[in-house]
């Protein structure tokens, strides 16, 4: 029987993708469709006088153009995660309007919809809606942005600050051990801000079925359930059963099509009002103007250590831009996805991590690729590579010093950090070990003397890192300010004919669920791959979903179909004991059948199946029928970690970086296919 | 405008408005909706189509200029079912994850092919720079590509 857990099994999704057939939302055309073009602010901080649609509702084509003084006016999208102020104050939360009415803040901030027959008369038309803007200073840096006589971005509150934060042990302690310490090391700089540039554009269509009273948004996103939920419970008030949303092939995500935009909430309702579907594709520039950015911290950073180079204490104080308005889950990105990593892979005995989470005139930011912990890492490694180079020690060796010693989380207990998580297992030592044995570092060393000699700069990075993966348990989001549980939804429906249909929460935008799903329940229930179809993205088909991000779709959403398999064989069982005249303990279960054990006597997954939904002749009190849903809500993160090492070469006259050698050395858990997740290391290397 | 083309071994006849993109009018005339549209400035490569036997960027072509021309889309590669060996390859060498920019990929591997049957690692890096990809970090692409190359030329 050909299994199939651990092996580099090709992609079915390919197929479509390679012949250019994927349904990507831009491919999807509907009867009557329109097409919809923004008018967006030019300024990143302006009062809008007056906004002139006439000679645009009279173009050409034209079906309808609204601005925030129609009906669209009154709904905003919400805030997804809470953090409130250090001495309890609530989180300031702007409203983030659909359109902006009376004042700008970001450059591109749609202030018309132009929806039309074709894309070309709706951009035509968008070119006729006059804006007349009063432009106000700006201010786009997270720290000027709490300077006193800083711009205001949202004028109802006395200054900037959407909250701030801290986390770790007391401050004064870990000021006091600072001021001790044989060696302070300190870092200031700027975590810039990144846009994500998915190769696919956002993209929507929104309709609306009148005679049913029932919206269907096609949407680009990673998140179909929780887009559902934020547009219906929170921005346009309509009941849930009375919207679809789907999401088939998506064009990569990165974290920036997790979190419900403003175009999503518009066009679901401007389908209504015109009453035919509208189709609206980002193009490369409204890409950079309105989806979520990553990033944009300023950090200021001070580790000590003692005379024998082991840290003592490290502080730092952030100022983290959250853009104009709070998106989704932006929040949570530099407070509890960033500062409970700042453990990182160091037995650090006193941290503390201040954050103040600024508005500013800029395009709101959230999680993209890591998300608050790439940026902890960064900050951790940057700053004992400077210190070895202060204290003139190897910077491997120093980092060797510092680890917390290998533990397995069974034997013992995991780590319990400064900064609120526990780590379930780890070998950090092993892992940069590894990686200076495949870089050659020694070799290295005098390479880098010879180099040196001849007027060549050659030099070495060492990153090890601990990413909290697996998000997340529920009740400890909660705790946390998640407004949602991060659980995940695995519904496995048995056929008559012994086909398996699997129904994921997990989104799928190039991670391959299709195939690795597939595979492991192709392994527990002892069947081909070919017997089982993995379906997601359409909230009218899978009950619920968390979606795809915080490398959670195997561990948690993976999770929750094992456990609707496990209940299919368990009532399985119970037919097949009746059909075999035996007592289900004494079957087992192997290959796709179960077996009286010791006997030849045994009946096919198929065929108990086929009893199930045809129970003639069946368990009395059973209930016919072979299909199974679960939630799996998990009980902590998982914690991968790993050691990146690359040596470049940088030209003294130009500044140019040549990458001579690149190592990863990471940990990953149980390989279900390791063709995957090469490609997936490689992918998150070079992005 | 009149436009006479010849796509995928099909002719076609279309008034078409002056300013109707290349990709536009392969996407919404055609419904050939493999032919992407990332960037709509040639930048990212996911509209790669043939034009004449040439790699070319439909984004950035007007519908009207390629009158009269002979074309290839990601459509016309594979025979039904059978695929071309740039696709296996890609296939085979996990080429691709979210599958966007990957008929823009394959419609230049052939012609990084076509005018050189063994390209090196770097001559492939260098024939894809007007290509984009945001998920495989290029590595597998390259892989498939030289595969591809090989399994042609044998």
């Amino acid at each position: 029987m050909e299994t199939y857990i651990g092996k580099p099994v090709k992609r079915r999704e390919d197929n479509r993708f390679l012949k250019g057939a994927g349904k990507y939302t831009d491919d999807i055309k509907l009867m009557g469709m329109t097409q919809a073009a923004f008018v967006r602010s030019p300024y990143a901080h302006a009062k809008i006088i007056s906004v002139d649609t006439s000679a645009a509702q009279v173009a050409e084509g034209v079906v309808a153009v609204y601005t925030a003084n129609d009906g669209c006016g009154a709904f905003g999208v919400p805030c997804g995660w809470q953090v409130d102020f250090k001495n309890g104050e609530t989180m300031r939360e702007p409203m983030h309007p659909l359109l902006a009415k009376d004042k700008i803040n970001h450059v591109g901030e749609a202030v018309a919809i132009v929806i039309a027959e074709t894309l070309e008369l709706a951009r035509d038309a968008a070119e006729l809606v006059h804006v007349k803007y009063d432009v106000l200073p700006a201010v786009t840096c997270p720290k000027k942005a709490m300077e006193p006589d800083a711009p205001k971005v949202h004028d109802q509150w006395e200054d900037n600050a959407a909250f701030d934060w801290c986390i770790g042990n007391d401050r004064a302690d870990v000021e006091a051990a600072l001021a001790s310490a044989h060696h302070v090391t300190e870092m200031i700089y700027k975590n810039h801000r990144v846009a994500p540039n998915a190769i696919e554009p956002r993209s929507y269509i929104a309709d609306y079925d009148v005679n049913a009273d029932k919206h269907t948004l096609y949407t680009s996103t990673q998140n179909p359930h929780l887009i559902r939920l934020l547009l219906c419970a929170f921005v346009l008030g309509i009941p849930e059963h009375k919207v679809r949303i789907v999401s088939y092939d998506v064009g990569g995500g990165f974290g920036s099509k997790i979190y419900h935009y403003t175009e999503e909430a518009l066009l679901t309702w401007a389908a209504k009002e015109i009453g035919r579907p509208i189709k609206w594709t980002s193009d490369r520039t409204e890409a950079f103007l309105t989806d979520a950015h990553g990033r944009d911290h300023i950090v200021n950073s001070k580790m000590g250590f003692d005379k024998d180079g082991k840290i003592v204490a490290h502080l730092t104080d952030e100022f983290c831009a959250m853009g104009a308005y709070l998106s989704t889950f932006a929040p949570a990105v530099p407070t509890y996805l960033h500062g409970t990593l700042f453990q990182g892979v160091y037995t650090t005995p006193l941290i503390h991590l201040n954050v103040i989470a600024p508005f500013t005139h800029t395009v709101p930011v959230d999680a993209y690729r890591g998300a608050g912990r790439p940026e902890a890492t960064y900050l951790l490694e940057r700053i004992i590579s400077k210190a070895a180079k202060e204290m003139d020690m190897d910077p491997a060796e120093l980092r060797f010093k510092n680890f917390i010693p290998p533990f397995d989380g069974v034997s013992e207990p995991g780590y319990q950090t400064q900064v609120a998580l526990q780590y379930d297992s780890g070998n950090y030592e092993g892992v940069l070990k590894r990686g200076l044995e495949m870089i050659g570092y020694e070799d290295f060393r005098k390479e880098q003397a010879e180099a040196r000699k001849n007027g060549k700069l050659l030099g070495v990075g060492i990153s090890t890192y601990i990413e909290g993966c697996g998000i997340a348990p529920s009740a400890v989001v909660g705790s946390l300010g998640a407004r949602a549980g991060l659980f995940e939804v695995g519904h496995v429906r048995v056929q008559p004919t012994g086909k398996v249909q699997v129904l994921t929460g997990s989104h799928s935008h190039g991670q391959g669920h299709e195939t690795v799903f597939a595979q492991f329940v192709a392994d527990q229930l002892g069947i081909p791959m070919d017997d089982i179809q993995i379906e997601h993205g359409d909230t009218d088909q899978v009950a619920f979903g968390m979606g795809t991000y915080g490398s959670r779709s195997l561990a948690v959403g993976g999770s929750a179909i094992v456990k609707s398999v496990e209940k299919i064989l368990e009532k399985g069982a119970k037919i097949a004991a009746h059909k075999l005249e035996a007592a289900e303990e004494d079957l087992e279960y192997a290959e796709g059948k179960w077996t009286v054990k010791g006997t030849d006597k045994s009946i096919s997954f198929g065929d108990v199946s086929l009893t199930a939904y045809v129970p003639h002749d069946y368990p009395e009190g059973l209930e016919p029928g072979l299909d199974f849903s679960s939630f799996y809500d998990p009980t902590n993160f998982t914690y991968p970690f790993g050691t990146h090492i690359a040596v470049v070469e940088v030209c003294p006259e130009t500044g140019k970086v040549d990458i001579k050698r690149f190592v990863a050395c990471d940990d990953v858990g149980n390989v279900m296919n390791p063709m995957i997740v090469d490609g997936q290391i490689h992918g998150g290397v070079v992005q | 405008m009149q436009i006479s083309v010849k796509i995928n071994g099909k002719r076609y006849e279309h008034d078409i408005e002056p300013r109707i993109s290349l990709a536009q009018y392969l996407r919404e005339t055609l419904n050939l909706t493999g032919t992407h549209i990332g960037c709509d400035t040639s930048g990212c490569g996911a509209c790669t189509v043939h034009v004449d036997g040439a790699a070319a960027k439909a984004c950035t072509l007007l519908a009207v200029q390629v009158d009269g021309c002979e074309m290839t889309t990601i459509e016309g590669m594979a025979n039904g079912n059978e695929m071309h060996p740039i696709q296996e390859a890609f296939k085979e060498h996990h080429g691709l994850q979210c599958g966007f920019c990957t008929p823009g990929m394959v419609m230049t591997a052939a012609d990084i092919i076509k005018n050189n049957p063994n390209p090196s690692e770097e001559e492939i890096r260098h024939g894809l720079e007007g290509n984009f990809c945001r998920c495989t970090g290029y590595h597998n692409i390259v892989k498939s590509i030289q595969h591809a190359a090989d399994k042609i030329n044998a």
